[in-house]
């Protein structure tokens, strides 16, 4: 009998040891990790931001900072440097971009654009703009790309849109329905051109870059290019590059290069189509960097392939950028862009898109510099200047 | 060593045989213990691998409006809750996936065979007689041939009509309304038609706003209020009709039941709360129906049988009317024929045979359309000795018949699966009993898995669960003492999951595809204890503990960086307690649910780490009687402290709420 008693109050004790209480959920905390290169106090660039996409839903977009001042790999920085914001970030970062001394990262499913100080991270104000995707900068205002334009009577016909936002009051100012999903777009001269993907309408994807001339917010014109169109950049000489994902079947991935159809005329048509599967790109001088990222139904697993096209001749200069056998260690890249100054080049690895990714630097000749443990979803890449 | 070993076994038969009292006291059915089988009673050694469950008053006063309320109390649990009313509730047991969970109301399986996950935030209380969980399978092999088929089982069963002497009809009215504005009429009515057969009917409405004020809160390591901000919960509105009816039946050699269950539900889907997005546009309407039937026939003495039968047809819409997204508007329709056939055979008094085959058809059109065909063989078979020692060994033979399609043909699939269950009880009076079983389970893809829409994978094999479990249990009843009633239990277990179904990312753009690529070891310890005490004044004071250990790695992939880390969501510690006083028609309940820290995804980072929660639930009883007619009035208070919590990252869970209802019995 008191044995039983005593073995009840036994067992209550071990309950209560092995279980811990709950504390105050602290702000999410920024850690440091040290890069194995020399700090130098005369470096420009200063640094580079990462945005962390983070899985859909779980609200842990992230910006990192790669200091090339101190050496330093500064993770999750964004909640230690505005405890007050509530639900710190956002849920999935789609673009981050540097314009004056602002940053802006764009966060698809917060529906925001949330403009920080460029150099000290802390909150300016926030863009409301619902389901927005890229930015481009002119003349003192933003163009935020947005899946959900007008709230359409026919669901089915839901177009997307493009913001025009002063980026000094950060209001909006004009917005113009363009065509369905718009990607990321670019600017040249008084036009916009968006790369329209119509993702969510499979099989009947978009197929369009929309032209909106930008004083008027007015789509003035679609340039019929390939479906599912992604990224679109302009290089040095004015050509427009535009990669289409394809239908990730039958219909490949592909690059076109679109030019002025004479030295006069303001129409841009497009003249190349590059066979060349692309995921992402980064213009850089006469190069575009770029990965690919093909599934093979038969071998259940992923072709993917690191190359460099020199954008006069429109020829593949290499594909394989990474010469050292170092991609091996790459899972998914999911982002690519090169240092401005050193050539060095950077890819992201997002792994299974749940967990930590990774941050890889390769020196131009393609040998591995160092790696660092990112967030979720390393993507998008924008340096800071002094 | 292996002459050691081969001591130990020849001791161990020794200890078996020199022990047992070997005495077949056994008698052929008649229709008396037929009526005892459906009551559920406590037998101390009855079942091989017994069961937890939960029933009458207990089920009654906790806190009680969905399944999953109740399953909250078994040991080696995890329950994942999204909150709310209307929110998504689904069980895992032992850490091995919802999908190997089999869920079976009266007897047959609740199926989905587009996702594999049964959402038992619907299944009410209401009607449910008692809800009992079996590690492995239930301890019987008089059953359907898929019911040897999954990891573990839960059983709902629902209230069966018993009519005292002289009476002929029951009717019972009863309202609960409380917090989330919740108003939830039910009416339930039993008719004895004829001395063999009887029919019950039950409806119930629920209706909710799902409102309810939830609080985030974070302070900087210094210690300073970072933010502190209360919101209400938005779009986890309920509004559900419930009607169920059945005929039951006894020939003189046999019994028989025919059921019909109708759910018709809208509801929206609060979503997750993120930065800036603090309300959603997801709604859901939910039809289920079903009809089933049961046969049971004594052959002769020797030879029973048993033949189960059910129609199912489920309706999902799904919209999602956020201005801020895609407009997506989806309609599902499943449809289910169920047909199974058992045998059992007795051999000798203490060693019975059965066999059993089923068919299963399952169809899904609208959205995707795809079928499939399912034969189930097993074979089964069970021996005693004396009052001591029991074993219990099935093979199950499972075979798959894909839909030939033009774009993806899945392959056909065949599955042997076996399990062994012993127990055995060295002692004859202190009620001492040793367990252990191994079985091997499997869960197969589900439609989703292999056709969904560039993310299926037509080439999946099943995925493969194998348990081993040793365990011991002691009871000690005792009438004429104030230290009624004691029982301890333990059970150490083992798991691993092969060829787990996983997401993996495929190409750019959160493309994913299905492979059979995971891998988890999972090692768990469940501890029950349970004591009764009458104290003076005629109180009875009745406890119950449960605690569960578990470490569940994933072992995948060595390179990847969560390797050997503890699974999402599972926690290494949980468990829970249950106190009741009851004084004459008063009854006191308090219990406490406790889930320890975890990860919410596969890496145990600090960014991941989710914090405990543990909340405490009272509710107050009182049965009187004015004018013959019985009353019965609940209140409950859930989440006393107000605790504010999170079970999945970014779907918060309600502060302090109440219900109060109030039953009336003609």
């Amino acid at each position: 009998m008191r044995k039983n008693i005593l073995s009840v109050i036994l067992f209550s004790l071990l309950f209560g040891c092995a279980m811990s209480c709950r504390e105050d959920e602290l702000v999410v905390p920024t850690e440091y990790d040290i890069l194995p290169f020399d700090p130098t106090t005369d470096v420009d660039p200063i640094g580079m931001y990462l945005l962390n996409e983070g899985n859909m839903g779980s609200n842990k977009a992230s910006i990192d900072f790669v200091d090339f001042k101190n050496a330093y790999y500064v993770r999750n920085m964004y909640a230690e440097r505005n405890p007050t914001v509530i639900k710190e970030l956002g849920d999935v970062g789609n673009d981050i971009q540097i314009y004056g001394s602002k940053l802006y990262a764009v966060i698809n499913c917060s529906h925001k654009v949330e403009v920080m100080d460029a150099h000290t991270l802390t909150r300016i104000g926030q863009i409301d703009i619902p389901n927005c995707r890229y930015i481009k900068f002119d003349k003192g205002n933003a163009y935020v790309s947005a899946y959900v334009g007008p709230v359409a009577i026919d669901p089915d016909a839901q177009l997307g849109a493009v913001y025009r936002v002063d980026t000094t009051s950060l209001a909006i100012t004009g917005k113009c329905t363009v065509g369905y999903q718009p990607d990321e777009l670019e600017i040249i001269g008084e036009y916009i051109y968006v790369a329209n993907s119509g993702g969510y309408r499979v099989p009947k994807y978009d197929y369009t870059i929309s032209v909106v001339e930008k004083y008027g917010m007015t789509q003035v014109e679609k340039i019929p290019v390939g479906i599912n169109l992604h990224r679109i950049e302009a290089d040095k000489y004015g050509k427009l590059w535009v990669t289409s994902r394809g239908n990730y079947g039958s219909i490949r991935s592909k690059i076109f290069v679109l030019e002025k159809e004479s030295r006069f005329s303001r129409k841009m048509v497009v003249t190349d189509t590059l066979d060349i599967p692309c995921s992402e790109m980064h213009i850089q001088g006469d190069s575009l960097y770029f990965y690919s990222v093909e599934w093979n139904n038969q071998e259940e697993r992923n072709h993917i392939a690191y190359g460099i096209i020199d954008v006069r001749t429109k020829e593949l200069v290499t594909d394989h950028f990474i010469t050292d056998g170092t991609e091996q260690d790459i899972e998914v890249p999911y982002g690519i862009t090169v240092h401005p100054v050193t050539g060095d080049i950077y890819v992201t690895d997002a792994k299974n898109y749940v967990s930590s990714g990774a941050l890889h630097c390769y020196s131009r000749e393609g040998k591995k510099k160092w790696s660092v443990r990112t967030g979720d979803i390393p993507a998008h890449m924008v340096f800071l200047y002094k | 060593m292996a002459t050691k070993r081969m001591k130990l076994k020849g001791l161990l038969l020794a200890m078996m045989v020199g022990v047992c009292q070997v005495s077949f006291a056994q008698t052929p059915l008649d229709s008396i213990q037929q009526l005892q089988e459906v009551v559920v009673t406590a037998q101390s050694y009855k079942d091989v691998i017994p069961a937890q469950t939960l029933g009458g008053k207990e089920l009654e006063v906790l806190r009680s409006h969905s399944v999953v309320d109740a399953l909250r109390y078994f040991s080696g649990v995890q329950i994942k809750d999204y909150g709310g009313v209307g929110g998504i509730k689904t069980v895992n047991i032992r850490s091995m996936g919802t999908n190997h969970m089999g869920v079976y109301y009266n007897g047959i399986e609740l199926g989905n065979a587009q996702n594999g996950q049964v959402d038992l935030g619907k299944f009410s209380l209401e009607n449910i007689e008692t809800v009992s969980l079996y590690n492995g399978q239930k301890s019987d092999i008089f059953q359907s041939a898929r019911e040897f088929g999954s990891a573990g089982s839960i059983y709902l069963t629902t209230k069966f009509p018993k009519f005292k002497a002289g009476e002929t009809s029951h009717l019972k009215v009863g309202l609960k309304a409380g917090s989330f504005d919740l108003f939830n009429p039910s009416v339930a009515f039993e008719y004895k038609l004829s001395r063999t057969m009887s029919m019950s009917f039950n409806a119930e409405w629920v209706n909710a706003s799902g409102k309810y004020k939830f609080r985030y809160r974070r302070v900087t390591p210094s210690g300073e209020l970072a933010y502190d901000t209360t919101a209400v919960r938005q779009n986890g509105d309920l509004d559900a009709v419930r009607f169920e009816g059945g005929v039951h039946g006894y020939l003189p050699n046999g019994r028989w039941k025919a059921y019909l269950y109708h759910y018709n539900s809208e509801r929206g889907v609060p979503g997750a709360i993120v930065n800036n997005v603090w309300r959603r546009g997801e709604r859901l309407w939910d039809r289920n129906s079903f009809v089933q039937g049961m046969f049971e026939y004594d052959i002769t003495n020797k030879l029973q049988t048993k033949v189960n039968a059910k129609y199912a047809f489920d309706y999902t819409r799904y919209v999602n009317n956020d201005d801020k997204l895609i407009h997506v508007d989806n309609t599902y329709k499943q449809k289910e024929v169920y047909l199974s056939w058992a045998n059992k055979y007795e051999i000798l008094r203490n060693w019975d045979v059965s066999m059993a085959y089923d068919f299963q058809w399952n169809g899904l059109s609208e959205y995707m359309d795809v079928d499939r065909t399912t034969h189930w063989l097993s074979v089964a078979t069970a021996f005693s000795l004396g009052d001591c020692f029991k074993l219990q060994a099935s093979g199950l033979m499972t075979y798959v018949n894909e839909e030939q399609r033009d774009r993806d043909s899945a392959p056909d699939k065949v599955k042997f699966t076996p399990g062994v269950f012993m127990s055995y009880k060295p002692f004859k009076k202190p009620n001492f009993v040793v367990r252990a079983f191994y079985k091997q389970s499997y869960r197969m893809p589900t439609f989703n898995d292999l056709y969904y829409t560039d993310m299926g994978n037509a080439y999946l094999k099943p995925e493969t669960a194998i348990q081993y479990n040793v365990g011991l249990l002691y009871d000690l009843e005792r009438k004429n003492s104030w230290f009624k009633f004691f029982r301890v239990g333990t059970d150490l277990y083992y798991n691993d999951v092969r060829d787990k179904i996983v997401a993996y990312p495929k190409g750019q753009q959160f493309r994913w595809t299905m492979l059979n690529l995971g891998k988890v070891e999972i090692k768990g310890v469940d501890v029950q204890l349970g004591a009764t005490f009458g104290l003076p004044y005629d109180i009875d004071f009745t406890t119950k503990f449960q605690y569960t250990y578990q470490d569940a790695i994933d072992v995948t992939n060595p390179a990847d960086n969560y390797y050997r880390h503890q699974i999402p969501y599972i926690p290494w510690h949980s468990g829970s307690a249950i106190l009741m006083l009851d004084w004459k028609d008063w009854h006191l309940n308090y219990s406490f649910i406790y889930t320890g820290e975890r990860y919410n995804q596969q890496e145990n980072i600090r960014y991941n780490y989710t914090q405990p929660w543990y909340t405490s639930d009272i509710s107050l009883m009182k049965s009187f009687k004015i004018n013959n007619i019985n009353f019965k009035a609940t209140a409950e208070v859930n989440n006393l402290f107000s605790q504010d919590y999170d079970v999945i990252l970014n779907y918060p869970m309600p502060k302090r709420n109440y219900r109060f209802g109030i039953v009336v019995e003609l």
